[in-house]
This record gives structure tokens, sequence and C-alpha cells, in this order.
């Protein structure tokens, strides 16, 4: 166990004294700015003549957009922050003289793996939670179902971080990095005919759509979050573009919560035989 | 308690269809300087990773500080210093030592003494608080030594440690070799610095295509001992009697018609050496000189690596 925190330490330690935390900051504090100023100016061109339920509805797809953009940054980092921490450390040298020091080598995965989920968490908080402190300050609207909506969002990005580290453990930085990203796509693609199929009544292309969310089920942990942070009225209705058709089902979350798991244990496993 | 410190049976480790290592049997007994030696490519490096726990054998056995190879709490006795030293480089040079403490479970004070201790024996303290991204290769594998040695280990792996070191640096290297020896540590020395072996080790294990073909024990004669003499006109007698006591490697003609002459004779012990004067002095032969020439670790790597070996 102390390995494993002293691995978590390093890791964080690294993203504090590479300035990773810095630009993480910079990057989310230009986000929000931008957020606030474009909720203020559309706030303050809201028609007088909106009823309440038209204002909610207006508000929540501003939110949820606002959310979607923090959901995609954080995306971004859970892949590109972990991605050649193992990859990188064996291809120069640098895990030798760590590995032979008395941690086990689960230790240094799973110390690796928290290190940069607690950065992650952090990263998606303080977006999430600037895009809807902004939105209640300026307009007191506060999307609902939060408690289940954020944890997806944070599932999805667990996901992805958990699948860039263990891939690190046997394949090379970029061919890691492609492969993550590569199978972010196929689940983004394969939701997108999984709706469009569902819309056409063509069962044969929401199949596809669903295999492509067992693949990877990043994109339906999206969609089953802004599913829930919808009000009823925008979920029956459709008429938002983060209305989904095809509403992932809860097994999708438990799928999520296994393929972390099997990842992880993968992840650890290969590192434990790999030659170093 | 055994008294070896490291021993392996027919270690093997194959890389798709690549042996790296065919047979490494060897054995490392407690408080020795150990050199292994072997040209490139003979697979030295992979059995020191085996050794470590870096690389799984795929065939073979053997321990470490009477442990499996490998064994986790043991391997807080073990100090090691990579070829290609290489660490976060974001960190500074304490920093490193800290970071080290904390995966060898020391405590931050034992640690911190111990790091500025280090830091000094290996004149690293001026620099202690800069990133060792900003070292040079010198002072890399000064940070690293240091943090080898910051465990207080049983044993140490020095995978060439000299290489990017100055004269200055080298010497240093070579003191903290003799002190470890003096604190009863055991260290393994893999280095292409045949003088360097020399001067410091004990006992030195050739290793060639992945296999450990001889064993020799430095300081002490093992067939590595050459002998100068010049000596009156030799007599058929005399030089049978020398010759079987040993190899008669040069016999020279004299400088003079009437002056000594010079023979060179390789024996196998050292104690041979009353034996051969006796033998020419009993038989009337005149000793003029008798002086003892050790052959160089370097004859003695050529001669066991064979010809062949020797590139171009």
């Amino acid at each position: 166990m102390s390995g494993l925190l002293a691995v978590t330490r390093l890791t964080l330690y690294e993203a504090f004294r590479k300035r990773i935390l810095m630009a993480v900051l910079i990057a989310g504090a230009g986000f929000l700015t931008l957020y606030g100023l474009g909720l203020h100016f559309m706030v303050r061109g809201e028609g007088n003549g909106m009823a309440l339920i038209e204002r909610r509805i207006f508000l929540n797809m501003l939110t949820l957009a606002g959310l979607f953009a923090a959901n995609f940054l954080t995306i971004m980092t859970a892949v590109l922050l972990p991605v050649d921490t193992l990859s990188g450390e064996i291809a120069s040298g640098v895990i030798q003289t760590v590995a032979v020091r008395p941690i086990r080598r689960r230790d240094i995965v799973l110390g690796k793996w928290l290190g940069h989920w607690i950065v992650m968490a952090a990263y998606f908080t303080l977006l999430a939670g600037g895009v809807l402190t902004i939105t209640a300050l300026r307009s007191g609207f506060t999307p609902q179902k939060l408690e289940i909506g954020l944890p997806l969002i944070l599932l999805e990005g667990t996901v992805l971080l958990t699948l860039s580290i263990a891939g690190g453990a046997k394949l090379s930085t970029v061919t890691n990095g492609m492969l993550a990203f590569g199978l972010f796509g196929v689940a983004f693609i394969g939701n997108l005919v999984e709706q469009i199929g569902t819309m056409a009544q063509n069962d044969a292309a929401r199949e596809v759509g669903t295999v492509a969310s067992l693949i990877m089920p990043s994109e339906s942990l999206w969609q089953l979050a802004a599913y829930h942070m919808q009000p009823s009225v925008v979920r029956d209705l459709g008429n938002s573009p983060f209305s989904p058709v095809s509403v992932p089902s809860v097994a999708m979350v438990v799928w999520a919560a296994g393929y972390i798991v099997v990842a992880l244990t993968l992840g650890v496993r290969w590192f434990g035989k790999r030659a170093l | 308690m055994t008294d070896l410190v490291i021993e392996t049976r027919e270690l093997r480790k194959q890389f798709g269809d690549k042996t790296a290592v065919e047979d490494l049997s060897l054995q490392v007994h407690r408080g020795e300087v150990f050199g292994f030696l072997g040209p490139n490519g003979a697979g030295k490096t992979t059995s020191i990773k085996m050794l470590l726990g870096l690389v799984e054998p795929t065939s073979g056995s053997g321990s470490v500080l009477g442990a499996p190879i490998g064994h986790r709490a043991t391997r807080a006795r073990i100090g090691f210093l990579p070829e290609h030293f290489r660490f976060h480089e974001w960190l500074t040079g304490r920093e490193l030592l800290l970071v080290h403490g904390q995966f060898l479970g020391m405590s931050t004070r034992d640690t911190k003494a111990r790091a500025d201790a280090l830091l000094a024996r290996v004149d690293l303290l001026d620099a202690a608080h800069r990133p060792v991204r900003t070292y040079s290769k010198g002072m890399m594998q000064r940070v690293g030594l240091a943090q080898a040695l910051l465990g207080r280990p049983d044993v140490v792996f020095l995978d060439e440690p000299t290489s990017g070191l100055d004269p200055l640096g080298r010497l240093l290297v070579r003191d903290v070799i003799r002190e470890l020896r003096e604190h009863g540590t055991t260290v393994f020395l893999n280095s292409h610095i045949l003088g360097e072996v020399e001067a410091t080790c004990d006992r030195v294990t050739f290793v060639r295509e992945g296999r450990t073909i001889r064993d020799l024990r430095l300081g002490e004669v093992d067939g590595s001992m050459e002998v100068d003499l010049r000596v009156g006109s030799l007599t058929d007698e005399a030089r049978t009697a020398v010759a079987r006591i040993g190899r008669i490697v040069e016999d020279g003609a004299p400088l003079s018609a009437d002056g000594p002459e010079r023979l060179r004779v390789s024996i196998s012990r050292e104690d041979l050496l009353p034996e051969l004067a006796r033998a020419l002095v009993e038989r009337g032969i005149p000793l003029y000189e008798m002086r003892v020439a050790r052959k160089s670790l370097e004859t003695t790597f050529l001669e066991v690596m064979g010809e062949d070996q020797r590139p171009g």
C-alpha cells in the first residue's frame, strides 16, 4: 500500500511540477470565461415574452452545452495525460529504477492510475462546477439529477483514462494514444448510427450502435448523463441536440464499470509480465 | 547462514527466437567485488535484469540474498545503477533521493540525512537543488550512484558505472566501491573498462554468447602469472626442469655472447615461484633477475573470448 501511495504522490507531484495543473487551470479558466460571457449575452437577450417552460428548456440546453464541452475536455485529459506514463517510462528506462525497489508492479500501475484519476477528477470538478456555478449565479437555473449525470460523465472519463494507462503497459505511446482515440471515435460514430437507426426504425443500424457502445461505452455514458439532466418535457419532445432518441440502459453503466475493472486488470497483468 | 549472495543455475532468457542468455550459472560471495565481463551482446545487461527481477527468466533458477530472484522484500536490500541511468528529470537531485527513500519505505528523517551524506559523497551537494535534467552526463551518473546506495544495500549492481565520467569521476567510483567492500557490501560490477575491473574486483566471470565460460580470481594467480627471468646459459636439463614447473612462453637469446639469457615462464600458482628459482639454482644456473609479470586482464579477456570475437 505504501508503494502505491508513493507512486500516486509522485504522479501528482509530476503533474504539479510539469505545470500540467497550471495548463489545466489556465485552459479551464479560459473555457469558463467564454462560457460565462456567452451565457451572459444569451440570458440578456432572452425574449421578454418567453414562457417559463421555454426559458427552462433554453437554459437547460445552454448548460448541457457547457457540460458537453467540459465532458470533451475531460476526455482529452483522460487520454492525453497518462498516455505515456507507462510506455514512455518503459521506453526511456526510467521505470527500471522504480521497479527494482520493493514495490509491487501492480502498485506502480494502480498508483499511476489513482494519481491521474485525481487530476482528471479535479479538472472535471473545476469545469463542471464552474459551468453550473456560473449558470446558477447568472440565471438561477440548475439542471436536474446532477447527482446522476455528473458521476456518469466522470465514469466516462475513467473508462478512457483506464484504457490509456492499461494500453501503455503493452503498446508504444503513439499506438496507445491512437487506439484510445480510435475507440472513442468508434463509440461516437456508433452512437450516431444508433440514434439515426432508431429514428429510422432500422434495427440493423441500431444494433451496430449497440455493438459500438459495447466496444467502447464512453458515448453511451454521456448520452445517459444528458438524458437524466434534462427536464422530462425536453426528453419527451426530443427537441434538444442532447436528447438521445435511443436511451442507453442502466446495464451500460454496469458494463462500463466492468470495462474499467477488466482494462485495469489487463494493464496490471501486462505490466507484471513485461520485460523492463 | 550461506556465504552466497547471488547464485544462479542455468538461467536462460529467450526473446522470441533470439536467445539473449543461454546459460547463466554463477556464484557471488558475501563482501566480494565481482566483475562481470563479456563483449557487447553477450547478455550481460539481460543477466543483471534477470537478477533484479526486471526480466523474467525463461528457465533456470537463482537467488539473491537467499531469496528467489525478484523477491519483493529482498529488493529493499539491493542497489542498482542502470547502464543508461534515467530518472524523472523534472526532480531535483535531492528530491530524486527523497522519492527513492519513499519507495524504499525509509523514514523521511533518515532519507534526508542519508541523501545529504550521499550527495556530499558524490560531490553533488551544490547541485542538489537543480533539476536532474540540467545535470551533465557525469553528474547524472553520480546522482544515480547515490540513489543506488540510498537504502544501505547489501548488494549493489553497477552496470557500467563509469561510462561518461571523467578520470576524477572514475576515481570517485573506484573509491566508493572500495568503501563498499570495507563495509562488507557485495558489488556486482559490469564494466567494459578492464583496468577499472582489475583495480577493483576480487573475482571476474567471463560471459560469451549468453554463457558463463570462465571464472577468474584476481590478485591470486590462476594461470594468469608470468615470470620474467634473466639467467645464465641454460642447459637442456635446466630448461626441461623449468618446463616441468611452467610453460616457457618466451626463450630469448642473450643480449651479448656470454650475457644472461631472457626467459618468460607462465606458471599456474604463486607457490611455484620458489620452486622455479630452486630448479635453476640447484642446477648451477645463475639467476640475475626474477620478476613477476601478471598477465593483464585485457590479455586474458582476449584469450578467453577468442580472436573470433574481435570486430573487423
